[in-house]
């Protein structure tokens, strides 16, 4: 028989925008976008309105949904940093809630001063905390720098210990946001892993994450949040899909950027419009892993450019860039530009690994450098269904960059 | 039976939960430990610059106001007289400096984790408690150079601790709340504190304020915390400055709970 742990009806949560400064509302590149542009008289922006879900005991259920979506507030809420509006929730048992890797963490502590702190701050008693000490430092692979201030570790080492320590917070139910993107792809692999174990434990876990792999992986049930209510929520597969077709629709592939807010301050625009399209000349958002793009960039440079320089980069959402193609890189390069045009880029292959990627876009010219750049203003997904004509699920650990191969068998 | 956590919408006033913060005691103690690591790590003199800032000032203020402006000194050489009323004075200043910083300061873990939010002002004072402790030693060291003996009002000491902690609690909770809202109390606090030396008699007898200013110059609880601590020493009366502290600060430290306790639910989403 299973009993209901997490159990949350009517959950809701208002913010005022533009009354005074506003932080943190929403998480990422879209939040500050959308804050920046919020300089209107106040107004009620609801981050959630009327969630209601159960979740029962041992179950992983994975939060997907757009950036603003309400993910993380819903998060927040359950882990009581933030009250709701309205609405209520219960939780049974004790509670870890993970929402940033390294909390707490000071750079001129050593490490093993920040296990101590970083443990009390997430709720571990100084027993359990010297019971699991070494495990900790083992499963951090650090143990010849623990006595060294954090300050001084690379940036992976500063991630492992972080993570390792929330790893062994045993709470009944465990809250995790977007926490696996970070470190190498075998310590990702290792951190999935960690969440399985609990998981098999029969402890349960809520997860947010933007890597549709990790949440088919591990996740049973899904919950879909779209501008704070829940679309769908049930069994994995039928919820990604219904998020990834909603994708489809709802974007149309076409980026207004002639007044974008993140624009730096130093440029007059010139980029006016961003279109992502496929080969056939149709606007989308969604390609598939070896799909050629093709991206249209309207600008209107105030004077000619007589060699221009246009550029795009490709990152990852976490703002990695994979890659990035300009007309310089090219022999023929780009033919001077007076006035309105459209220059077209096409890209043969994508050759990127499942997941939603970041355009960032720039006109430069030889001569004068930079005139206007955008970065990480645009997002497309690439899909990945039945991956090799084989039915292998595609998995973050092979890499974000794909490449064709050919395989033979030789005599000896 | 597993405990339960109930999400709601605040209503009204709540106690604060007095179990919870027992149950997260630890992490006091870490947020104690960790800001008082971090004071001395790559010092070269580490603890010692405690005790060091009270004796520097009292040489200065016995060079200025005993030497230069011969300052009337209650009957106790000039040092003690000063460094008696530096004691609290110094943890005052300092509790309610860090404390009304220390929400901001710790922005990172009010939107990361829950704990209850009150123990990070409180980690600042007690914080600064424990240097209270050194400086205290340096007090001891001063009265058995000069010789003098305690008197029986020294019995009350633990109480007057008692009484300046309350203080810089009451006025800590309250600063730090605000500073989350309005972040001019950061720019405030510092001359706030100058100010208020200068409204304490710390290098001067209160006996100097005429008497016609006394009950307004009685309501800086400080008057009478600093004014108590000679008494520990000198012995004699009780002064008078120490009913209107006893009131002030009460009504400080209830006014701090209550608005922290207000304004802690959305602390997450202003600060």
């Amino acid at each position: 028989m299973s009993t209901t742990v997490v159990s949350a009806s009517g959950l809701s949560k208002r913010y005022q925008l533009g009354e005074r400064r506003q932080r943190r509302w929403i998480g990422g590149a879209a939040g500050r976008a959308a804050r920046r542009s919020e300089e209107r008289p106040a107004t009620d922006f609801w981050a959630l309105r009327d969630v209601s879900f159960d979740v029962q005991e041992g179950e992983v259920v994975g939060i997907i949904g757009r950036n603003g979506a309400g993910k993380s507030t819903l998060l927040k809420l359950l882990s009581r940093i933030t009250y709701p509006t309205a609405g209520r929730a219960e939780i049974r048992g004790r509670v870890g809630s993970l929402l940033e890797v390294g909390t707490g963490f000071h750079p001129e502590l050593t490490g093993r001063e920040n296990i101590s702190l970083n443990g009390a701050i997430l709720g571990m008693q100084r027993r359990e905390l010297q019971r699991k000490f070494a495990e900790i430092v083992e499963f951090a692979e650090i143990d010849a720098f623990i006595d060294t201030p954090v300050k001084r570790y690379s940036s992976g080492m500063y991630v492992r210990l972080a993570f390792a320590v929330a790893a062994h917070l045993e709470p009944e139910v465990l809250l995790v946001d977007e926490v696996l993107s970070v470190g190498d792809i075998g310590f990702q692999r290792k951190c999935l892993g960690k969440i399985e174990e609990v998981a098999r434990q029969q402890r349960t876990v809520l997860f947010v994450s933007h890597q549709i792999d990790s949440i088919q992986q591990l996740c049973q049930r899904v919950l879909l949040l779209k501008a704070g209510q829940v679309q769908a929520f049930g069994p994995t597969q039928d919820v990604i899909g219904a998020y990834l077709s909603d994708a489809a629709t709802s974007e149309t592939g076409e980026f207004d950027l002639w007044a974008h807010p993140t624009r730096a301050g130093h440029h007059t625009p010139v980029i006016r419009r961003l279109t992502l399209c496929t080969d056939d000349g149709s606007t989308t958002t969604r390609y598939g892993p070896y799909d050629a793009m093709v991206a249209e960039i309207l600008v209107e440079p105030a004077h000619t450019l007589r060699e221009p320089v246009v550029g795009l980069g490709i990152s990852d959402h976490f703002g990695r860039r994979i890659f990035t193609v300009a007309s310089f890189f090219e022999p023929e390069g780009l033919e001077p530009i007076t006035g309105l045009s459209r220059i077209r880029c096409r890209i043969p292959e994508l050759r990127l690994g499942s997941g939603r990627y970041l355009v960032s876009v720039s006109v430069q010219d030889r001569y004068h450098g930079e005139l206007d750049g955008l970065e990480n203003v645009a997002e497309f997904e690439v899909i990945w269904q039945n991956s090799y004509g084989t039915g292998e699920a595609y998995r973050p650990v092979f890499g974000p960059v794909l490449s064709r191969s050919r395989w033979e068998r030789l005599d000896p | 039976m597993r405990s339960s956590t109930i999400i709601e919408p605040p209503r009204g006033w709540v106690f604060f939960p007095l179990r919870e913060m027992w149950a997260y005691r630890e992490l006091l103690y870490f947020l104690v430990w960790r800001d008082v690591k971090l004071r001395y790590k790559q010092t070269a003199l580490g603890v010692v610059w405690v005790a060091l800032q009270p004796v520097v000032l009292a040489v200065m203020f016995t060079i200025v106001f005993s030497r230069f402006l011969s300052a009337p000194s209650a009957g106790l050489p000039y040092p003690a007289f000063v460094l008696a009323a530096l004691v609290p004075w110094q943890f005052f200043a300092s509790a309610v400096s860090r404390s009304s910083l220390s929400l901001v300061a710790n922005e990172h873990l009010l939107t990361k984790v829950y704990f209850p939010r009150i123990l990070i002002p409180l980690a600042a004072v007690l914080t600064a408690s424990i240097d209270m402790f050194f400086t205290l030693l340096v007090l001891s060291g001063v009265l058995v150079y000069y010789g003098i003996g305690l008197s029986a009002a020294a019995l009350l000491l633990p109480l007057l601790v008692a009484l300046v902690v309350m203080a810089a609690t009451g006025i800590g909770l309250l600063l730090s709340a605000l500073n989350v809202r309005y972040r001019d109390v950061q720019a405030i606090v510092p001359f706030m504190t100058q100010i208020w030396l200068f409204a304490t008699p710390i290098a001067y007898a209160a006996t100097l304020v005429p008497a016609s200013w006394r009950w307004l110059y009685d309501l800086n609880p400080m008057v009478g915390v600093v004014e108590s601590f000679r008494w520990a020493i000198t012995g004699g009366s009780a002064p008078q400055s120490l009913p209107s502290a006893l009131v002030v600060i009460t009504v400080l430290t209830m006014a701090g709970l209550i608005y922290f306790r207000r304004a802690e639910r959305d602390f997450a989403d202003v600060v």
